[in-house]
């Protein structure tokens, strides 16, 4: 790519600087950390899915050689979670158990075999409570209720939203449509099981290292369930070996490992097996849907109504922040000018769902594209060009009132397009061979934090040497996407060094300041952000001293490969390090920090905190694929996908995310499946839980597309999850394409597409999926006034 | 971190030294080859034998020796990759090859042995699980259980033969030699499977398989067909090996072997009657295929719906067959192909 | 328990332990020989994290058990860098970005280094048949994909280099 930016480091393919270490080994995980006197813990749980517990007893456990301590719920009383409206965990279940895999009770011994031969020896009486396993039963037996906060029955949440008047936008159109879909659960699967090693010091002080992605979180968790100041606790993300969401929860293994090592004395590592990391969870929910849209002859919206049904499994983990985004986005692709949204979230006796890249969006994306498809088709209209008449606009509100800035799908879809051939493919291949497209859009970041509060959503602390080095403190945790790299490349973009003349010191609460998290694709924006503000301080006082020095009014110095110069005169100069030193002469120890909070969304209405975000990515994605109408079997040829990054800060991570979405997105597409069998997990292993090889990965062309968003650090707006999310619905898209079946149900096996052929071969609909959604009532929606561009006047202004 | 129970490990140098411990220790003595069918399974507490006899240190089961012409014999211990790279057999037995080429990954081939993988666990999503997931399950007849999940009115069973080569094998006749206190014995490979999930080898606990005898191969060209998930790792859920020789456009002969379905590889033989002596046609290849429909069980304890796994097996049948005669593998109205599995 | 004293010789280094028979070489070498590059994913040879060389061949340290590799040749991915000198294959997955989460890295870079000692020159095909045993799940193995070939196209150079220079 040709060099147009006028940055040094900034849109340049570097190496990560954490690349070095994770390619010799050398990067410590949290499984590598070994303390001298160090404990292993274990967790019993409960082969029930629902259960009361009658009695345990934990004497022949204590009584064994080797065993330091042995807890149960009673020593852990305070009940936790992640958002604050559902506290509802416990870290070692009291008084009932909720899914096969709840941990009751825990060991520390001196080593796992010995913590292993004691949880045998704890004895465990549970009454068994018939299980919910299913959206259906969970409605149903409304009396067998699995928690006892919630409003109604086993219903966590139920939310209904009106955008102006659906009814009224259904009228004006020319054809509506109803469809049903079903989008399976999956799990992260990340290669690193999660594990934490706690010490706990005769200072009354305790340490928790973590493979977290949200140490701030875990932060506060602990410091409410043990009781203890924050201040005497420290959170150390240690480098995350994959997280994809499956690690943003507070979990029990890291408050009892705390716990147990404050009972011993001694460090206490748990780690857990790749079974257990089945059911800590907190994956992709499995979500029913249901869509109904009115359009014109054009394909322009008229009005659409949108119903989500999430299996939640036992807990509420983010469970109400996703049934919220099941609702969220789906705006902010094309302009829908009056929008309804109904959610629930039910209970089930299953390990608890949460968030995986992309947090309760992949599903209804899927739904909304594989819908428009049918709606084009039935048209008789382009699925592209319908899709690209109706585009949002940039710098506008949503119906619901979500601020759009800026917005490439445009030149996206044209890419893939172009790149692809779709048009000289579609409808045209053989039997077999078919081309899909789908187009999303995901946010940077989540407007708002997930406790309610002023402060910033990151904090980046800047010190420099004398000798020219230069030390970042944030928050934030590297899970691989290369938070750590960015921090480094836009402080050394500003400051007119190399990345390697930055030692990065992240994600540990007692030296770096707070950042919220790996989540939500926020990182790079805020971080970014806090980051630059805390660099441009102290550029400015290394300029103020270097204008001095070479008499050179400030405005005219640039700061480029360790040298401040006058952009007249480049050669007057001093280095890096001359201005360094001359700036701690005259204003003493150098340092600066930053800080960033997004800005405050237009939306007041209840339910508005999910969804704002700073800006929002976009893709358009074009599959190929290649199915065998005699055995089903659907390969993937290959993938064009464009994605709308803002500004690439460095294209090399961001085809990585691309590539990696696609990866995931394909998983889930074709074979991934969190399923159970009366509650207990089908395949908790690696072996039968299908994660795509080297052999089932397609070809990839990616394409970045840059158009500089306002709100994101030189531009750049998130990468790490919304090109998962086109790609699922373009697969489906194309398996129609190609055998002329729809497959409303992900993940789309060989099974689902031979029955749907074998349907279609009897003359009946060639469509496998769902076809009812439960009969249940949801409350009466909030109405929601909706932005002065979408009221109906106007609209009928700009559409006529 | 997931870890074996313990146990007393022997690695004798020679077969007669490993029968005899086998003879010593009795039941509480299992072999172990290449270990990675064993030692996931005593890590699932599946097994939790008290000795464990390594072969590794035998040479003689490392080798192979013959050729087409007169037969190959193949040593317990050679390596899957070795098998699915050695000339004589690429060469000649590359259906063999084919299968050996196709077990689980990369690794596993390195480290599995043909000998283990001829022995390989039935296999069944209800058993092969932990201690922990068995035991919220409330086990089953294979393992601490009275009955079968699978199927909970029969008496029996039905974990699944899981093994690639041996469908191959069967289909080229081949013989096995086993040894044990007793002195040896031959058996054909056809008659070392049972059809039952628990018992699924006709193997004394203190034999040992010791060499795999492929006869001649006298004009056979062989393939092996395998459905699964994935291309790598996953254990076949149907496995179709195919054995044809052709007189003019006649079959002189065809064994039809299945695997990865039903709890032994069973031979198609009614299938196998439909080709052998025939004009082969696309008409007849289709018969023959349909022949092998009813034979095949599946049931739900693998991946993929029962269904749809018995479905494929006419298919694979089919494809295997036109593979062998060198015709496209798939007929589409549009001559479109696909490759094999 | 049964302990034995065992000879390993990791990274060319030899070590004598002793251990209970019923340890894999994973638990040694990360327990015993705190060579905790070699990482764990599954313990049931269901996801290639642990892979090790033994003898040139990509194994599944989980279900190696450590009696069982005496006096072989072990290479771990602390023993591929050349003294302070990353392995070529090492520079381009640290180049190409290969390495996100870098949890599955090692165990990838030992196989992707059997495969080059071997077939110095392998199609792309190879190359994904080859690593076909290494699960990752960050980077739909592109990058890693690339990072081999990179590495393949530098050794290729510099052996013939060397060559051209022994002339």
């Amino acid at each position: 790519m040709a060099d147009k930016t006028p940055f040094s480091i900034v849109g340049k393919p570097l190496p990560k600087v954490d690349a070095w270490a994770k390619c010799a080994g050398e990067t410590i995980y949290a499984d590598d950390l070994n303390l001298p006197r160090m404990l292993y813990g274990k967790l019993l749980r409960s082969p029930h899915p629902h259960a009361i517990i009658k009695r345990m007893d934990t004497r022949r456990a204590r009584a064994l050689p080797g065993v330091h301590a042995v807890i149960t719920g009673e020593d852990l009383p305070i009940k936790f979670g992640i958002l604050p409206v559902s506290q509802d965990e416990e870290a070692l279940a009291r008084e009932k158990v909720r899914y096969i895999g709840d941990p009751v009770a825990a060991v520390a011994a001196v080593d796992e075999e010995t913590a292993e031969e004691a949880l045998k020896l704890i004895d465990v009486e549970y009454e068994p409570l018939p299980a919910i396993t299913s959206i259906d039963e969970a409605l149903a037996q409304s009396e067998n209720r699995i928690h006892e906060y919630n409003k109604v029955g086993n219903i966590q949440k139920a939310v209904a939203l009106e955008f102006g008047d659906v009814e009224e936008g259904f009228a004006e159109a020319d054809y509506i449509r109803e469809d049903i879909f079903f989008y399976q659960g999956s799990t992260h699967l990340p290669m690193e099981q999660h594990a934490a090693v706690a010490a706990y010091g005769p200072d009354g002080k305790l340490t928790l290292w973590s493979s977290t992605q949200t140490p701030h979180y875990v932060h506060r968790a602990l410091a409410k369930v043990l009781e203890m100041p924050p201040s005497h606790i420290r959170v150390i993300a240690t480098p995350v070996g994959g997280g994809f969401g499956g690690k943003s929860d507070p979990f029990s293994h890291e408050i009892v490992a705390a716990k147990l090592s404050m009972l011993t004395g001694r460090p206490v590592k748990i780690t857990l097996t790749r079974e257990e990391v089945f059911y800590a969870h907190r994956g992709r929910h499995p979500v029913l849907m249901w869509v109904k849209t009115g359009v014109k002859r054009d394909g322009a919206i008229t009005a659409m109504h949108f119903k989500t049904f999430l299996d939640g499994g036992a807990y509420g983990s983010y469970g109400v922040a996703s049934t919220y985004y099941t609702g969220a986005l789906q705006t902010v692709t094309y302009k829908i000018p009056r929008y309804k949204f109904e959610g629930m979230r039910v209970f089930t006796n299953k390990p608890p769902c949460g968030p995986k890249r992309g947090h309760g969006t992949p599903q209804p994306r899927y739904a909304l594209e594989v819908h428009l498809d049918k709606i084009a088709e039935d048209l008789g209209l382009d699925p592209v060009d319908m899709r690209r008449r109706h585009l949002v606009d940039e710098n506008s509100l949503t119906v619901n009132w979500l601020r759009i800035t800026t917005c490439s799908l445009k030149a996206c879809i044209d890419k893939v397009i172009e790149a692809s051939g779709f048009r000289q493919k579609f409808r045209r291949l053989p039997f077999g061979k078919g081309v899909g497209f789908a187009c999303s859009s995901y946010l940077s970041g989540a407007g708002l934090p997930i406790y309610w509060n002023h402060m910033p959503h990151s904090g980046v602390q800047i010190k420099i040497d004398r000798g020219g080095g230069v030390a970042v403190f944030c928050g934030s945790i590297d899970i691989g996407q290369g938070s750590d790299s960015i921090l480094a490349y836009v402080v050394a973009e500003i400051l007119g060094i190399r990345p390697e003349d930055i030692r990065v010191v992240t994600a540990d609460t007692d030296l770096t300041p707070v950042d919220l998290g790996s989540y939500s694709s926020r990182v790079t924006v805020m971080t970014g952000n806090a980051a630059m503000e805390a660099a441009e301080k102290l550029k400015d006082l290394l300029l103020t001293v270097a204008g001095e020095k070479l008499e050179v009014p400030k405005n005219r110095l640039v700061a480029v490969d360790r040298r401040i110069f006058d952009a007249e005169d480049p050669e007057r100069s001093i280095s890096f390090v001359e201005a360094v030193q001359l700036a701690e002469a005259r204003f003493g120890t150098l340092g600066s920090v930053g800080s960033y909070k997004p800005p405050e969304s237009p939306g007041k209405y209840k339910g508005s905190g999910v969804g704002p975000s700073p800006s929002y990515s976009y893709t358009a994605c074009v599959a190929q694929v290649d199915v065998d109408p005699e055995t089903g079997l659907v390969t993937v040829e290959k993938i064009w996908i464009a994605h709308d990054i803002g500004r690439s800060i460095n294209p090399l991570l961001v085809e990585g995310q691309v590539e990696g979405s696609v990866y995931m997105g394909l998983g889930e597409a074709l074979m991934e499946e969190q399923v159970f069998r009366k509650g207990l997990h089908k395949i908790p292993s690696m072996l039968e839980y299908k994660s795509p090889t080297t052999l089932e990965m397609c070809d990839v062309e990616t394409f970045i597309i840059e158009k500089p968003d306002p709100h994101g650090p030189f531009g750049a707006k998130e990468v790490g999850q919304g090109p998962l999310l086109p790609v699922p619905p373009a697969v489906a898209n194309a398996v129609y394409d190609a055998v002329g079946v729809r497959i409303d149900e992900v993940p789309i096996t060989p099974e689902k597409v031979l029955k749907a052929l074998e349907a279609k071969a009897r003359g009946e609909d060639g469509r496998y999926g769902p076809s009812r959604i439960p009969d249940v009532a949801f409350p009466a929606p909030t109405t929601v006034d909706v932005p002065p561009e979408w009221q109906p006047a106007i609209v009928a202004e700009g559409t006529s | 971190m997931l870890r074996l129970p313990p146990f007393t490990y022997y690695a004798p140098a020679r077969i007669e030294d490993a029968v005899k411990i086998l003879a010593d220790y009795g039941p509480d003595a299992m072999v172990v080859a290449g270990g990675t069918d064993l030692y996931p399974n005593m890590k699932r507490r599946q097994f939790e034998p008290k000795i464990i006899v390594g072969l590794r240190q035998i040479r003689e089961l490392h080798r192979i020796n013959g050729d087409a012409k007169t037969g190959v014999t193949i040593g317990a211990c050679v390596t899957l990759a070795e098998v699915s790279q050695h000339p004589a057999i690429l060469a000649s037995y590359r259906g063999l090859a084919r299968a050996a080429g196709l077990v689980a990954n990369p690794q596993i081939r390195h480290m599995g042995t043909l000998g283990g993988n001829l022995c390989v666990d039935t296999r069944c999503n209800y058993y092969d699980q932990t201690l922990f997931w068995r035991q919220a399950l409330g086990y089953c007849l294979k393992k601490d259980g009275a009955i079968c999940p699978v199927a909970p009115g029969s008496q029996r069973c039905w974990a699944v033969t899981s093994t690639d080569t041996a469908p191959v094998i069967i289909a080229l006749r081949a013989t096995l030699r086993l040894v044990s206190p007793r002195g040896e014995r031959l058996v054909a490979a056809s008659d070392f499977y049972r059809d039952d999930g628990i018992h699924y080898l006709n193997k004394e606990a203190d034999e040992i398989l010791t060499e795999i005898l492929l006869p001649p191969i006298d004009g056979l060209k062989t393939t092996y067909w395998k459905l699964r998930r994935r291309g790598s790792f996953d254990f076949p859920v149907l496995g179709v090996a195919v054995a044809l020789a052709q007189e003019g456009e006649r079959c002189r002969d065809v064994r039809i072997v299945t695997g990865g379905v039903n709890s032994r590889p069973m031979e198609m033989t009614e299938a196998e009657r439909i080709l052998i002596g025939e004009r082969i046609t696309p008409d007849l290849i289709e018969r023959v295929a349909q022949a092998v429909y009813r034979p095949v069980k599946a049931l739900d304890n693998t991946d993929f719906v029962p269904l749809y796994r018995k479905k494929m097996a006419p298919v694979f049948v089919k494809r295997a067959l036109r593979e062998l005669l060198g015709w496209p593998i798939q007929e589409t109205p549009d001559g479109h192909t696909s490759a094999a599995g | 328990m049964d302990k034995q004293l065992i000879t390993l010789r990791v990274n060319g280094e030899v070590h004598e332990l002793a251990i209970p028979v019923h340890k894999t070489l994973l638990e040694v070498l990360r327990e015993d020989l705190h060579l905790t590059g070699t990482k764990h994913g599954c313990e049931l040879g269901e996801c290639g994290t642990c892979t090790v060389l033994v003898d040139g061949q990509p194994v599944l340290s989980c279900l190696a058990l450590a009696v069982e590799w005496q006096h072989r040749d072990i290479v771990t991915v602390e023993g591929l860098a050349d003294g302070p000198r990353p392995h070529p294959l090492q520079q381009a997955f640290a180049e190409l970005g290969a390495a996100q989460c870098g949890y599955c890295i090692p165990g990838t870079l030992l196989t992707a280094k059997a495969l080059l000692d071997h077939n110095p020159r392998p199609t792309r095909q190879e190359i994904k048949e080859a690593l076909s045993g290494n699960l990752c799940r960050c980077t739909g193995y592109i990058k890693i994909i690339e990072a081999v070939e990179r590495a393949a196209q530098r050794m290729a150079a510099q052996t013939a280099f060397a060559e051209s220079a022994a002339r």
